[in-house]
């Protein structure tokens, strides 16, 4: 029994390492442009299928498509950026967010029309998972939780040690007086974007590599995203990789433990369910997020 | 020599104006404060100077170039720096990287100026790991100015810097503005305190609904019976 949680906690690992590489870009975004960015999903969808364009193209495997996937997602992000969203810099966050619900469907639909609807995957054949003391793991599984680990790091490296991720810290902290200071903010948004987008086809390409190719993709997991993001407190990237964990841990414990315990019906189907009662449970009682108190 | 002019300013944030024809001057190594009764216009005249305010009419020079309309982060590179009341320090990030960040139009190795700073407030460089949010209320102003101090600025802008803090504090604070102008930054400061203050400025304003009421030097205003009657509480 004990080994089946410890495999469903592995696969809560998997699902929050996904979850926390989108996070992460919504929480900068939030912080830096002050709005939810709803277009972040299909951001994810738009890089995992520009890696699947990648490898089309030139018959080259999963991970050399992977830095083209986020650099394309980066190209995408700003573009968008230029062209919708800062014409809105100055108007209310609302008016932003709406706008990216826009972007959102674009994205999608425009993978539609390229991709079509077909469930795809990027490589077909079954590979044999690793064995380890009684539990199960899939290569590309443990390659997209180092890999998060590996991006996690380098996030943290980014914002602690540069000029550029301080600034992005600062900004966050307080746009009007980055500006008074001379901190250059567009700069800042334009490193907020490459980092947000980058990320974001990171979690796109993982997520499709753990499960499949379809257009929903990203979009079936924002909610999940948006989660996080509140659970980490929104704006905190830090705190939103707890509540990727958070999210990714619980819901695939919701779903998998009564089948743990000997009973015949699953959660499976609910996992947005858990999700769902987790963020609003948090935003009735901790909506500043579960670390620190100061707002 | 003037260092900063500022003539005639009209303006507000959009409704009536707020200020009716200010005029400030500050010159080269001066300290000058501004004081005046709660809604003279004294933080707007101040957030006039470095583009906060829409200007609808009047003329600003620094160092002999006309720099009306610029934005504060333009002024700023031109090394006039300025300090808000609240919200002035970045509350997340340590007391150093506040500093760094007040450094952020330098491309030069600034950490000499960090010394000079850590020097000014010794308790700053003791807590430079330590998240500015976190701090004392007069700790946090230090920041701020020693943010500021960063750019190695002509002219400081500080828009009462001792509210809210406690005799101690605002007396010190005093103290360091002092020891800041001896190295030759000229200071334009609103104050509250407006006795203390006068007493530290070589000259001061006395501002009434956005308007120049009296101009004398510090001591002079601090003992004019008409200021003192109307401002400092007899």
């Amino acid at each position: 029994m004990l080994t089946d949680i410890l495999q469903l906690l592995i696969y809560g690992v998997i699902l929050g390492s996904v979850i926390a590489l989108g996070a992460i870009g919504v929480s900068l975004i939030f912080g830096i442009l002050r709005f939810a960015h709803f277009a972040h999903g299909d951001l994810m969808t738009a890089g995992a299928y520009f890696a699947l364009f990648f490898m089309t193209a030139t018959g080259a495997s999963i991970w050399l498509a992977f830095p083209f996937a986020v650099l394309a997602a980066i190209a995408v992000a700003l573009a968008f950026d230029r062209i919708v969203y800062r014409r809105l810099r100055r108007t209310r966050p609302v008016i932003l967010l709406i706008a990216s619900i826009g972007v959102a469907f674009i994205l999608r639909n425009a993978v539609l029309a390229v991709w079509g609807p077909d469930i795809t995957v990027y490589e077909s054949g079954i590979k044999p998972p690793i064995r380890f003391a009684g539990l199960r793991i899939k290569e590309d599984q443990l390659a997209i939780i180092i890999g998060a680990v590996v991006l996690v790091v380098l996030l943290s490296l980014f914002l602690q040690r540069t000029r550029m991720g301080k600034a992005m810290r600062a900004m966050a902290d307080d746009p009007d007086l980055a500006r008074i200071t001379g901190i250059d903010t567009d700069r800042v948004i334009l490193w907020t974007w490459v980092i947000g987008a980058g990320l974001a086809a990171a979690g796109g390409v993982f997520l499709a590599l753990d499960t499949r190719l379809q257009p929903t993709l990203g979009w079936d997991i924002l909610l999940a995203i948006f989660a996080a993001t509140i659970l980490g407190g929104i704006g905190k990237p830090y705190g939103a990789i707890v509540g990727a964990m958070v999210v990714g841990i619980s819901a695939e414990l919701g779903a998998g433990l009564p089948g743990v315990f000997g009973a015949d019906w699953s959660l499976t189907a609910y996992k947005p369910a858990i999700t769902f009662a987790l963020m609003i449970a948090m935003l009735l009682w901790r909506p500043q997020g579960l670390i620190g108190g100061r707002t | 020599m003037t260092l900063l002019m500022a003539e005639d300013l009209r303006g507000g944030y959009g409704g009536a104006d707020i200020l009716n024809g200010t005029t400030l001057r500050v010159g080269e190594g001066e300290i000058v404060v501004i004081v005046g009764p709660n809604g003279a216009g004294k933080s707007t005249a101040m957030k006039a100077l470095v583009g906060l305010v829409t200007l609808r009419g009047g003329r600003i020079t620094f160092g002999g170039e006309d720099v009306t309309g610029l934005r504060a982060d333009q002024l700023a590179a031109r090394r006039l720096c300025y300090v808000p009341q609240e919200k002035n320090v970045f509350p997340s990030l340590t007391v150093q990287e506040n500093l760094e960040m007040g450094a952020f139009l330098r491309h030069d190795d600034f950490s000499a100026r960090m010394d000079q700073i850590f020097e000014l407030f010794p308790v700053l460089k003791e807590r430079r790991k330590q998240a500015a949010g976190t701090m004392s209320g007069g700790q946090r102003q230090m920041v701020a100015i020693g943010r500021a101090l960063m750019l190695e600025p002509r002219l400081l802008l500080l828009d009462e810097p001792t509210a809210g803090l406690s005799p101690k504090f605002t007396e010190m604070i005093f103290a360091k503005i002092v020891e800041i102008n001896a190295t030759g930054v000229a200071v334009l400061m609103v104050e509250q305190n407006a006795r203390d203050a006068l007493a530290i400025a070589h000259r001061g304003y006395v501002l009434v609904l956005g308007q120049n009421r009296f101009e004398d030097s510090g001591p002079a205003l601090a003992a004019n019976p008409e200021v003192a009657h109307m401002f400092l509480g007899g």
